[in-house]
């Protein structure tokens, strides 16, 4: 990206040249801001910590010796006296993908330097989060309603609400600490703290618009999870 | 391991790998070094007490947080294994030794000693330390949340300390923690107990990662002009590796921590089967108790390696600078630190071969478990040869050396044993098993603890430590060792099971219970032997002789720091600039038997320096 040209330098082409460059001094990901290597490579970490789950998810629907209930019938919703199979899913998904769109344009405009665009595209996400998590706890405090709990559920399977609770709990919780920051860094932008290099209440580091671009890569990452919950969890 | 970006012009003249020792080679631009990518670390000072020794973000002052955290962990583990070699050794002398009780110490045992000992040690004690000192930063990248990994690991070791005083005692259920039994009543600390365990667990991983993603990026993105990956010491390499497989390898533990908390809290069934207790059927039903074997191992295996492999790194630094030898093979040692980390995330299985799998998962895992042996006797190989005609000086540090590659050869092979699905059936959970993890694993690992705190001290604290001492701490501890472990072999090829209490009248035990005595009057003694190495430190610290600049006479960057012990900071006004890697011991036509990193070509350009 950034890197540094040296006059009359030719790195070798294919293979060799893409592994001493990545060997060469001082950074491997030229021009990458540390914080956001940081943040991909919590990602990664959390990859596995999604893929553990979902992975015990599918031993645990496998090997369990009572039949699984159908999907398309437990997350149905009534609308105007028509059971619709997974109609609150498909709204809190249009939602949440969204909300990764607004992200994007925030880190567009925080570049930008275009204070205002960027903070109300950030409140933006921020609400559709909010919907989703409220979404999220409508769906949630339907599915208790009709007796389904982590340990029982009348449809079939326990392991049916064990993990259903479990796996969108845990996910759900990735979206409301994302909330949270993207409130906190909404308030950041209005104020001005990344134009003027304000330090962090706790860090005491200076801020900078990158840091919106960092939170940006974990919403889409949530954004993405959810793609696979709802593969594994709806469509299955 | 060339590196283009660095004295372009003249090397690209030369022909040979070489600059010969003429001198013609001299230009003002073989001295050069790209210029800084990354603007000047914005430091935060400490301006309290507190700021300064408590809440620090300093890494420095955080690994030493972690090193005593993770010592006065491991004196519990110590006190522990005192206690179950009491019990095994001298049946029913200690009273108070109750079944549950020494079920109970396995566990916390087994459990403090792999993670919040060696882990928190390796890599929050010398990773916080060494890293920035090793690279040339002048601290982690993101020193705030550094210093919340420390902490998080605090509320951690002091949730797992809280469960031995809740009712029922901690969990008793070993430290693998196999459901259905770890939660059922009949286990010691079914209740309490397993709880406080699983949390702590959960919160050691959150604080890990925390501090893990630190040492990572500092690695990757935050090294000093000159500072390419293959001039980075072994050491680095070692505890960036091992803290890689730990990102990877941990989420499985925190996965499988949630799910058996859930189980024990809300009923779920995740791991827990149909099960009948005194004719009745419980509430469970339905879960698979080896989806949590699978969960734990893919974690627990990788955790060996996030073990061994710091203590490769630190090993192969400590040996090349005893022997004043370049370390052989310095590539090969870096690909097989990686090969290593790699191939341990596919060996998982090879601890369940009586779980009832597959036998075909046997088979693939058993390959796989063999196949690891090559990178591993690669790197004993080089050892070896580093030591061989080196010019070794035998003093206090590199004994520690040799003690880890002899125990380690020796727990490595008996590896090869248990790896292999037919061998290891007979062996599996008999002393032989305790015998190998005890060697490859805790032993040889402690060795190069060891060798690092003897070898790194003048650096900490400004003073050397005393020889004498050193060399009696080594011998006791040493020869102790294998007083204990290498009869175990013995009593696991008589068939003697581990984790019982006691084997009463059993045949098997004809022979044994002599060696269950002497065995533990050894373990008696290598512990207490460790009162020496605490002896030592509090006579250095208060009459020892000041340590001067770099004492060993070493190549890495943390012996040049502007201060002994380094401040905040590390480096003073400017940056080190690196122009070599951290081996050019004994350089043919330099003054010194040693090139330190910071060397620049033009001032040796009349030796017979390799390019690095």
């Amino acid at each position: 990206m950034s890197d540094p040209k040296i006059e009359g330098f030719e790195l070798e082409k294919g293979f060799r040249g893409m592994a001493k460059d990545t060997g060469s001094d001082q950074t491997m990901f030229k021009g990458v801001h540390w914080g956001k290597a940081m943040m991909w490579i919590f990602l990664l970490s959390d990859t596995f910590v999604f893929s553990c789950f979902l992975i015990a998810y599918m031993k645990g629907r496998a090997s369990t010796p009572v039949e699984w209930p159908n999907p398309s019938e437990v997350f149905a919703l009534d609308a105007f006296g028509v059971p619709v199979p997974l109609l609150l899913i498909a709204l809190m998904t249009f939602v949440l993908i969204t909300s990764s769109g607004t992200m994007a344009l925030a880190v567009k405009y925080g570049y930008e330097r275009n204070r205002k665009m960027c903070g109300y595209l950030i409140l933006a996400t921020a609400l559709g989060g909010l919907t989703f998590v409220g979404m999220q706890a409508y769906e949630w405090s339907k599915l208790i309603h009709e007796g389904v709990r982590p340990w029982e559920n009348p449809f079939g399977a326990a392991q049916f609400g064990s993990f259903f609770f479990m796996i969108t709990g845990f996910h759900g919780t990735h979206v409301s600490i994302g909330v949270i920051f993207l409130f906190i860094y909404c308030y950041k932008v209005f104020a001005g703290h990344y134009d003027e290099g304000k330090r962090g209440w706790f860090t005491k580091m200076r801020g900078d618009y990158v840091e919106v671009e960092i939170l940006g890569l974990y919403w889409h990452f949530v954004d993405l999870v959810w793609v696979f919950i709802f593969a594994f969890f709806y469509l299955w | 391991m060339s590196d283009e970006y660095e004295n372009k012009s003249s090397y690209q003249a030369q022909s040979s790998e070489t600059i010969s020792g003429t001198g013609s080679g001299v230009s003002p631009d073989m001295d050069y070094v790209r210029p800084a990518e990354n603007p000047e670390q914005d430091l935060y000072h400490a301006h309290s007490f507190i700021e300064k020794w408590v809440f620090c973000q300093d890494a420095k002052v955080i690994g030493v947080q972690y090193f005593l955290t993770a010592v006065f962990t491991g004196v519990v583990g110590l006190i522990l294994s005192w206690l179950m070699r009491l019990q095994l050794g001298f049946p029913g002398l200690a009273g108070f030794i109750t079944a549950e009780h020494y079920y109970q110490f396995v566990t916390m045992h087994g459990m403090i000693m792999v993670v919040y000992f060696l882990t928190a040690l390796f890599l929050g004690g010398f990773g916080n330390y060494l890293i920035p000192l090793m690279v040339g930063a002048r601290d982690m990248v993101f020193p705030y949340v550094n210093m919340l990994s420390f902490w998080m690991f605090f509320v951690a070791v002091a949730v797992l300390m809280a469960s031995f005083f809740v009712p029922g005692g901690p969990t008793g259920a070993g430290w693998t923690l196999y459901p259905p039994q770890t939660i059922l009543e009949g286990t010691p600390g079914h209740g309490w107990g397993i709880l406080l365990m699983l949390i702590s667990l959960s919160l050691f991983v959150i604080g890990f990662t925390m501090g893990g993603l630190n040492y990572m990026i500092t690695i990757l993105q935050a090294r000093t002009r000159g500072m390419t990956l293959m001039r980075m010491p072994l050491t680095v390499w070692g505890i960036f590796t091992a803290t890689v497989l730990a990102m990877l390898a941990f989420p499985a533990l925190l996965v499988s921590s949630i799910m058996m908390t859930l189980d024990k809290l809300l009923g779920t069934s995740f791991f827990m089967p149909t099960i009948l207790k005194a004719g009745e059927v419980l509430e469970y039903g339905g879960g698979s108790p080896i989806l949590f074997q699978h969960l734990f191992w893919f974690f627990g295996h990788p955790e060996v390696y996030i073990v061994a492999l710091p203590a490769f790194g630190i090993v192969s630094d400590l040996i090349s600078v005893h022997a004043r030898k370049n370390i052989f093979g310095y590539r090969m040692m870096v690909w097989a630190i990686v090969g290593i980390g790699a191939l341990s995330f596919f060996v998982w299985a090879h601890h369940m071969y009586v779980s009832g799998m597959n036998p075909w998962f046997g088979f693939f895992f058993a390959s796989t478990t063999l196949i690891i042996a090559v990178p591993t006797a690669m790197k004993v190989y080089n050892w070896i040869l580093t030591l061989w005609r080196g010019n070794i000086r035998i003093n206090t540090v590199m004994l520690w050396c040799l003690g880890f590659i002899v125990t380690f050869v020796n727990g490595g092979i008996t590896g090869i044993f248990l790896g292999n699905v037919s061998v290891d059936v007979p062996l599996s959970d008999t002393y032989f098993v305790v015998a190998h993890f005890h060697m490859v694993m805790g032993i040889a690992p402690l060795m190069v603890i060891m060798g690092a705190i003897y070898h790194w001290f003048p650096l900490v604290a400004g003073k050397m430590l005393d020889e004498k001492l050193g060399k009696w701490h080594f011998w006791t501890t040493f020869l102790g060792a294998y007083s204990i472990y290498f009869p175990m072999h013995y009593l696991g090829f008589i068939g003697v099971p581990r984790r019982y209490y006691e084997m009463y009248d059993s045949p098997y035990m004809t022979s044994g219970v002599g060696l269950n005595e002497f065995i533990s009057t050894a373990a008696f003694i290598v512990g207490a032997a460790q009162l020496i190495l605490v002896f030592n430190i509090v006579k250095t610290m208060k009459t020892g002789k000041k340590a001067e600049k770099n004492p060993w006479k070493a190549n890495s960057l943390e012996w040049f720091t502007s201060t002994v012990p380094p401040e905040h900071g590390n480096f003073g006004e400017r940056l080190p600039v690196v122009h070599r890697w951290p081996y050019d011991y004994n350089v043919p036509g330099a003054e010194e038997d040693y090139l330190p990193q910071t060397a620049a070509p033009s001032e040796v350009a009349h030796t017979e320096v390799e390019k690095t």
